[in-house]
């Protein structure tokens, strides 16, 4: 079990979600980490059961931050957490992938609120599209 | 006067996925020059696992059908069609819950679906988009007493060519800006062949 914010990373392509992660993994071993990539069928695209089963995973009762890449992996982040009906789980909106699930990790690691690893990616975003 | 059955909803997702499955070149094509290139092989997909579904299960109400349709849609394609599609159904579903499909409680519906795909694509009319063509058969609803459905495909048809002519500001085709200008928006046409297949099932009230 973990007393950290946990965090989910959704993308389009598995081995951007693996990268992802990848690159975390040497600096922060103790955040509850999992990766919601590619569609039931792996292939390239998003699954809502994927998040779904993903957000199960790292949610030890202190939040959950979502993180996705192009457009519609959001859209299936939105439902994934209307499905679940879960107020404490997250989507970093308009956040860049990379930088933003890396800078999360840093500061769950801290041991951060949800909140406050939700105001720190504040800085970071883009511009909407 | 019921204008929808059950018979008749599980029928409308099968002249769907006739569309589907016979436009799948051209939903892609569309989609090449504007998208990612995948709605054909996804629209194909998403419809024919709703087929295979709702085939073989017995429904009690349309509501049933829509919200079994709206799940498979969901789980099953890949793109931004899925959550698009699967909560315009769903809406669908919720509004008739309970209810016999009339062309006043079928407008209802109909607006709630409008609604979820607003809400779900952050999305307005005139943005190229497949909440274009549901605004305007909405609004068509609204507009009279339906005499003929044919009339729905006039106003889905000239929505069509109207986002050929729109800066896309919306999914993938709004990092081309002004290149999209001159290809018909392809969530548009698969919404197209929707309507196509709804007015092959519906009665008219009279």
């Amino acid at each position: 079990m973990s007393d950290k914010v946990g965090m989910v990373i959704i993308s389009h392509s598995v081995k951007i979600a693996n990268g992802v992660t990848d690159l975390i993994g040497q600096v922060i071993t103790d955040v509850p980490i999992e990766v919601a990539a590619g569609t039931d069928d792996e292939e390239i695209g998003t699954s809502v059961e994927k998040i779904m089963n993903a957000i199960k995973k790292v949610d030890h009762g202190n939040g959950v931050v979502l993180f996705y890449d192009l457009g519609s992996s959001k859209m299936n982040a939105e439902m994934a957490i209307e499905f679940l009906g879960k107020s404490d789980v997250k989507i970093a909106d308009h956040v860049p992938l990379v930088e933003g699930s890396y800078i999360a990790a840093v500061e769950a690691n801290m041991g951060k609120s949800l909140d406050e690893v939700i105001t720190a990616l504040e800085k970071l975003q883009l511009p909407g599209m | 006067m019921t204008i929808l059955t059950v018979a008749q909803t599980k029928q409308w997702m099968e002249e769907i996925n006739k569309r589907m499955k016979e436009h799948k070149e051209q939903l892609t094509e569309l989609d090449q020059a504007i998208g990612d290139g995948d709605h054909g092989i996804n629209m194909a997909r998403g419809f024919s696992e709703v087929i295979n579904k709702i085939a073989d299960t017995e429904y009690d109400t349309v509501a049933d059908v829509l919200k079994s349709a709206a799940m498979t849609l969901t789980a099953k394609v890949g793109g931004a069609s899925g959550p698009l599609y699967g909560t315009a159904f769903l809406k669908m579903s919720m509004a008739l819950q309970n209810k016999d499909v009339n062309q006043q409680n079928f407008q209802a519906a109909m607006e709630a679906a409008l609604e979820g795909i607003k809400m779900r694509g952050k999305a307005e009319f005139g943005e190229k988009t497949m909440y274009d063509v549901w605004y305007q058969v909405t609004a068509f609803l609204k507009s009279e007493k339906v005499e003929d459905w044919q009339e729905m495909m006039e106003v889905c048809q000239a929505t069509l060519e109207d986002t050929r002519e729109m800066v896309a500001t919306k999914g993938r085709a709004s990092y081309l800006n002004e290149r999209s200008i001159g290809h018909i928006d392809p969530g548009s046409m698969s919404s197209f062949y929707i309507f196509e297949a709804l007015v092959a099932v519906l009665e008219v009230e009279e």
